[in-house]
């Protein structure tokens, strides 16, 4: 399978375990060592370089989902992400890096559908086992603003 | 969400209708976060007010020509540095049709041109040029009274706080420290003072509710223990901690903050208990509370809050400041600048990187702040005339060595009640 088709089928999943669960499933498709941050396009065209989320492992990406189902208190809410393509910049037998614009809208309670977050993740990919693994995904929201509070990863 | 409080109300100053408060500062009326006719008056009596404003940090201003475009309640305020080091501050609002001044958050400029009609201002704000001032081949143009000088955007009143900027729109306003009072000084020089901060990162929170409600949410050290419990589910809290609360002697402002407590370390009872508390959850990487001492000293949370709208926060090596900026009755803008410091190490930087995971919007022990203002503004719909009860702790706003009490929000409301001009029901009193 070529990159383009393995990083789209990692990223089908990666939004589905997001919006329609196990969200336990989330952290799996990261690789161990991998980096994780939920930035703003102002921080990240500054340099600035503290995220609203940050992990340097994949320890970190479960403690987010542990800390979500057991210690967090927040209205339920449920997001849909909607991707576009991703745009493969670079590839190898061993991986490749890109770029996905995302659109998420949230439903709180028993709200309306709201735009939440619009953005690109830019990532870098491993392949392992015919499977594209997230090495570092920046995910850059387009606003600098978040409403209310972000509990699930975007 | 905001029901409007229409009873009947006497109009006067500023066409404000007359409010009775409750002649307890244990009774806070639902009204407050509700009616618009308060908001509006607000911006004229607090944020105009004789009050000190959080603008930035000095250290966003690092080079002449550096620009911050901020706010003071509502009203758009540009700040700069100029070329002889002073900081200046105006208002963000050409002399000419009002337009905006400058729209870039932050940003760099020689000087400020206006878009609409090229009117232009120095770094300092004074109107330094017109457009066709003089017309073209004699025609038009400006008539020759016209001064420049007398058309400038208003200047702010400036302080710096050991690198904080804050600033007034009142000439009124009393001198920075005799406003915070030595105990307030004391502990932002704690944090701040002979340090040179760097801005790790800027997020916005849009919160669904009145701006009081997350200023009397900071002020709040009751809840924290029980809203957050990211620290008692992964049995992250220390026992052993010593802790207490500030109030200004106005009741303004607040400090929140807790310590090692090395005696009762040393202690006979401490040798027989953990460090921490038992639980079920652990953290896979408890390298997130992995702390140094940030300032040389045991106190791991300061929390530290100045009227109206101002929150410096030690939260173990996560350093930030809060602006809190109202944008409607039930609408706020929470402006968070996450700090490092210039002479961290690159292992304390990593651990300041890995504790911003416990603030802001997404924060393990701040995201439900972004939400129980929602809920306040939500349950408090069609009940105007109730009350809510501050009484833990008693009725006054002093200081305490306990955390469980309201004081500092009775300070809040003790100042701005008095800052509104509203009058204590001395009739009414039955809801103690």
């Amino acid at each position: 399978m070529d990159a383009h088709n393995l990083i789209s089928r990692a990223q089908g999943h990666y939004v589905r375990a997001i919006d329609d669960g196990p969200i336990e499933d989330w952290p799996e498709f990261f690789a161990d060592d991998a980096f994780y941050q939920v930035t703003t396009a102002d921080n990240h065209r500054r340099g600035l370089p503290a995220g609203v989320i940050w992990a340097n492992n994949k320890a970190m990406l479960k403690d987010r989902v542990s800390a979500l189902k057991e210690a967090n208190i927040y209205e339920p809410h449920a997001y849909r992400h909607l991707l576009g393509q991703p745009a493969v910049l670079e590839e190898s037998e061993a991986g490749a890096t890109s770029e996905t614009s995302f659109l998420v809208v949230r439903i709180t309670g028993n709200g309306p559908t709201d735009v939440f977050a619009s953005g690109r993740y830019l990532d870098d990919y491993v392949f392992d086992a015919g499977r594209a693994l997230i090495k570092k995904r920046i995910v850059v929201c387009d606003s600098s603003r978040i409403d209310t509070l972000l509990v699930l990863p975007l | 969400m905001s029901a409007r409080n229409t009873g009947a109300g006497v109009p006067t100053r500023a066409g404000v209708p007359e409010r009775r408060w409750p002649p307890f500062l244990t009774e806070v009326p639902y009204w407050v976060f509700q009616d618009e006719d308060v908001y509006r008056a607000e911006q004229e009596r607090i944020f105009h007010g004789p009050m000190w404003n959080y603008l930035c940090l000095e250290a966003e201003l690092a080079e002449p020509g550096d620009f911050c475009a901020t706010f003071i309640g509502e009203q758009p305020v540009l700040v700069t540095r100029d070329h002889d080091g002073q900081i200046y501050a105006f208002e963000n609002r050409c002399a000419h049709r009002g337009s905006l001044i400058a729209m870039d958050h932050y940003g760099h400029a020689k000087d400020f041109t206006c878009v609409y009609h090229a009117w232009t201002y120095n770094l300092q704000g004074d109107l330094t040029g017109v457009a066709f001032e003089d017309g073209i081949n004699g025609k038009g143009g400006m008539p020759p009274e016209f001064c420049k000088a007398a058309h400038s955007p208003r200047r702010l009143r400036l302080a710096s706080v050991h690198g904080l900027v804050f600033g007034s729109l009142d000439n009124d306003v009393p001198h920075i420290e005799e406003y915070l009072g030595q105990e307030i000084l004391d502990r932002i020089e704690r944090v701040l003072g002979g340090r040179k901060p760097v801005v790790l990162g800027r997020f916005t929170q849009s919160l669904p509710n009145n701006w009081k409600l997350y200023m009397e949410n900071v002020k709040d050290s009751y809840h924290a223990s029980i809203l957050h419990l990211f620290f008692t589910t992964f049995g992250l809290n220390k026992l052993n901690q010593k802790g207490g609360i500030i109030v200004s002697d106005n009741g303004a402002h607040h400090v929140s903050w807790s310590a090692i407590d090395r005696e009762s370390e040393a202690g006979e009872h401490y040798k027989d208990q953990k460090i921490r508390s038992d639980s079920q959850y652990q953290l896979q990487d408890p390298s997130l509370v992995d702390s140094f001492s940030e300032v040389g000293d045991d106190i791991t949370l300061q929390i530290l809050s100045v009227s109206p709208g101002f929150v410096l926060q030690q939260i173990q090596n996560s350093v930030a400041v809060r602006q809190v900026l109202p944008t409607g009755v039930d609408s706020t803008d929470l402006h968070w600048t996450y700090l490092g410091f210039e002479d961290d190490t690159e292992a304390q930087r990593l651990i300041r990187l890995k504790q911003s995971n416990l603030v802001g919007p997404a924060g393990y022990v701040s995201m439900e702040d972004g939400a129980i203002g929602g809920f306040v503004q939500r349950g408090i719909a069609g009940a105007s005339n109730e009350f809510a009860t501050v009484q833990m702790g008693g009725d006054q706003a002093v200081s305490s060595e306990s955390r469980v009490t309201e004081a500092s929000i009775r300070g809040f409301w003790k100042v701005y009640r008095e800052a509104m001009g509203f009058a204590a029901d001395t009739a009414g009193g039955a809801h103690a």
